[in-house]
């Protein structure tokens, strides 16, 4: 076989390439011609994709987020926004009406009820749960908004106020109260024998020792002389079979002697107020709405 | 370089085939199954039936948005597709059944993909001719004739597909209002999509694809070989008596020959493309164009008819050994037949049964699951619950819910305006969402098993009404 002749594969009558590894020899046989039109093609539609959609990344940052623009100026960025003012749009149809009723009136109408709840739900996950979990159970220190024990009141209207202004929030008007710290003024001994007392209300033990005046003395003013507390004050009820910060006698005494406070922010600057409403409906909601 | 032979073919380019037109008994059944089967698929949508006011009044209708389907008296919920499971067994094992005793019969006259293949033939041939013609056709130069017949041809084709993919849409849509909507020119981009695709496959499988569909893309005609046996009917052709074939002139002696006077009418007729004279053959679709093919040669050279016809391979065996005479004999009722007619009617009764059965209410719950349970100030639990209530009926109607087997327990319904649980109210055809919370004393196990019941509210005096029942727990401490 000379150089000038090429050869040509006994089997098949296709030429060889000249390649040869470990005896095998490669066949010439080139990809189809359509295959490689379409190759071109798709060559030439990438160039157009540069001209028409943002592609490649450029050093100064001239497009929206860095980059070349595109010629018809479409970003995923636009496009999410796009499709956000959508979803306010179909929700607008219902946010009018929404914000005209009262809850006495929403609560009456299935479909600005079922839109409240969803819209509400929604909030919730987003703004809520990190503290009240996403069930809205809380946990120790975090109120369970499920339950029928509430520290300002359970009605649509008081929620709705609680999560306007918060507790111990920045809001001028937010709800405080602040327990002292009755370490400072009262002995291990007086602690002990009010947690006695207090424990009392649900435990059934007839407890009739000293712990029963220093209660009424330095308790009742808040948490009542009934120990079931006073809304006004956010004071909880202490006569229930719900503990916020745990119901050991160990717990209540630590709570005596050092009380802690929760803190919730105001909703009113960071959530408008339509938002703040559903919220409202959507804690009232939950099975502990009074 | 060493001498190289002829380079082997990997690819065997495919040769058009072009059907002859034939007369005969089983051409006239071919023509009838046309007409009804594509009436069928063309009409169907048109029917009606009454439902009342909350449901559609077409009798076949998949309604893909309100999840329902229905076919006359039947109306299916998306969660009883096995409704559909089990039509798709009746249908495979009627398939087994029919192939069985018949052979390809399906394949050879109610497929789809046979009758618009036949459809569009027949369209071919009344614009270019018959077979010599339209072969000639595709030999000759581009023309102005040619190019006209062809442009008629392939519209025509196009027309049938549109007319095919049209009708389709019908099934999803209630069809007067669509057609209406089409007419304008007024049609949403779902059901354009399924026409243009529709049209498209139609013309390209029945006008290009054709007998290929059946040789390399359809499972079923591979698999149905596997329900053959010597009693099936298949097409024959009867060698003892054809052979030696040879050409024949009029008057001339019988003896000595065989009756097949190799005219190649089978051959030429068989929208497969082969030779029936090789024996049963993996393309064979059983249409017996063939069979009408010879036995009209057969009146003309007046011999007996029956040298292709359907036979078993049992009765060549027995009229080889001298056992029959001519008779065709088909033992219709085989280990086999038998073993599919009864799986035919056990699934059929099932269906019938359950369909027959089928609950119009139906009760489902979900346990809430975040939080399993509220302990509440009193020292008792609530646990909450998603309550669906189903009502199949094409009436509202109300309902009490109760439970049953949870001591102490209390059971309440949350909800827009005043929803109590003694009167829930379920539209006709559709689904009640209902919040239901359950409070009761901490029980005794962590997780308590009990029941909710739903009753239909029914006037006072007239008979009972519809109940489901679901088996549901009461979570009132963690495990």
């Amino acid at each position: 076989m000379s150089d000038n002749n090429v050869e040509k594969d006994d089997f098949t009558g296709v030429e060889t390439t000249g390649h040869e590894w470990d005896g095998i020899k490669e066949l010439n046989n080139p990809a189809p011609r359509w295959w490689l039109i379409v190759l071109l093609l798709c060559i030439l539609w990438a160039v157009g994709y540069w001209v028409v959609y943002p592609a490649w990344p450029t050093l100064s940052g001239d497009g929206e987020r860095g980059g070349t623009q595109g010629r018809m100026g479409w970003t995923q960025y636009s496009q999410l926004k796009e499709s956000q003012a959508e979803i306010v749009a179909r929700r607008a149809a219902y946010l009018d009406r929404f914000n005209a009723a009262s809850f006495e009136e929403i609560e009456a109408d299935d479909t600005l009820y079922a839109f409240a709840v969803a819209g509400g739900a929604s909030a919730f996950k987003d703004n809520c749960a990190t503290c009240h979990g996403t069930g809205g159970s809380g946990s120790a220190g975090y109120p369970n908004l499920l339950d029928d024990d509430w520290l300002w009141g359970g009605d649509v209207d008081t929620i709705h106020e609680t999560i306007r202004v918060g507790v111990r929030g920045e809001h001028d008007e937010t709800r405080f109260s602040e327990m002292p710290a009755f370490g400072d003024m009262l002995n291990t001994k007086e602690i002990s024998d009010i947690s006695d007392y207090v424990l009392s209300f649900t435990n059934g033990s007839g407890y009739a020792g000293p712990g029963k005046d220093l209660f009424e003395q330095q308790c009742s003013a808040c948490h009542g002389m009934d120990g079931k507390g006073i809304r006004d004050f956010g004071a909880p009820n202490l006569a229930d079979a719900i503990w916020f910060y745990g119901g050991t006698k160990g717990d209540i005494m630590s709570q005596i002697r050092r009380p802690k406070h929760g803190v919730m922010p105001s909703w009113a600057a960071r959530l408008d107020e339509s938002t703040i409403r559903q919220l409202a409906i959507y804690v009232h909601s939950l099975g502990g709405g009074e | 370089m060493s001498d190289s032979a002829a380079p082997i073919k990997l690819f065997e380019k495919k040769e058009r085939i072009f059907p002859k037109r034939v007369w005969g008994k089983y051409r006239k059944i071919k023509w009838a199954v046309m007409v009804t089967t594509l009436a069928i698929y063309y009409l169907a949508p048109f029917l009606r039936w009454d439902r009342g006011p909350h449901a559609p009044d077409q009798a076949i209708l998949i309604d893909m948005p309100a999840r329902r389907a229905y076919f006359f008296f039947i109306e299916i919920w998306p969660q009883e597709v096995y409704y559909l499971t089990g039509i798709l067994i009746l249908a495979a094992v009627a398939l087994f059944f029919v192939t069985s005793l018949f052979g390809r019969v399906w394949c050879g006259y109610a497929c789809p993909q046979t009758v618009w293949t036949d459809l569009f033939v027949w369209v071919e041939r009344i614009v270019q001719g018959d077979r010599a013609a339209r072969m000639k056709l595709k030999k000759a130069p581009w023309s102005v004739g040619k190019l006209w017949k062809m442009a008629v041809t392939h519209s025509l084709w196009l027309l049938i597909g549109l007319l095919t993919g049209g009708a389709w849409v019908f099934y999803f849509n209630d069809a007067p209002t669509l057609i209406d909507h089409i007419i304008h020119l007024d049609v949403p981009m779902s059901v354009l999509g399924w026409i243009i695709a529709l049209t498209f496959s139609t013309y390209l499988m029945a006008g290009f694809a054709r007998e290929q569909v059946c040789m390399y893309m359809c499972p079923y005609s591979r698999f149905q070989s596997a329900m053959f046996d010597k009693d099936t009917l298949i097409i024959t052709y009867d060698e003892d008596r054809g052979e030696k074939r040879g050409k024949h002139k009029k008057g001339e002696s019988w003896e000595g020959r065989g009756h097949c006077v190799d005219c190649t009418a089978c051959v030429q007729v068989c929208p497969m493309g082969i030779d029936i004279r090789d024996g049963l053959q993996m393309e064979c679709i059983a249409c017996g164009l063939c069979v009408d093919a010879c036995n009209n040669i057969m009146d003309k050279v007046e011999l007996p008819r029956g040298l292709i016809r359907y036979d078993t391979t049992h009765n060549q065996d027995q009229r080889r050994a001298g056992e029959i005479e001519k008779t065709v004999q088909t033992h219709l009722l085989r280990p086999r037949t038998f073993w599919y007619l009864t799986i035919l009617s056990v699934v059929g009764v099932v269906m019938l049964f359950s369909l027959v059965n089928r609950a119009p209410v139906e009760l489902h719950v979900l346990h809430d699951r975040n939080p399993l349970f509220v302990p509440l100030s009193d020292g008792t639990v609530r646990n909450g619950y998603n309550v669906k209530v189903l009502n199949k009926s094409y009436e509202d109607k109300y309902f009490r819910l109760r439970i049953e087997g949870l001591d102490g327990a209390v059971v309440r319904a949350q909800g827009a305006g005043d929803v109590q649980i003694d009167h829930l109210h379920v539209f006709a055809d559709s689904v009640g969402h209902f919040r239901v919370f359950v409070t009761a004393p901490k029980q005794s196990k962590a997780r308590e098993n009990f029941r909710f019941i739903i009753e239909e509210v029914v006037p006072e005096g007239t008979e009972v009404g519809e109940q489901a029942v679901y088996d549901s727990h009461f979570a009132s401490r963690s495990q």
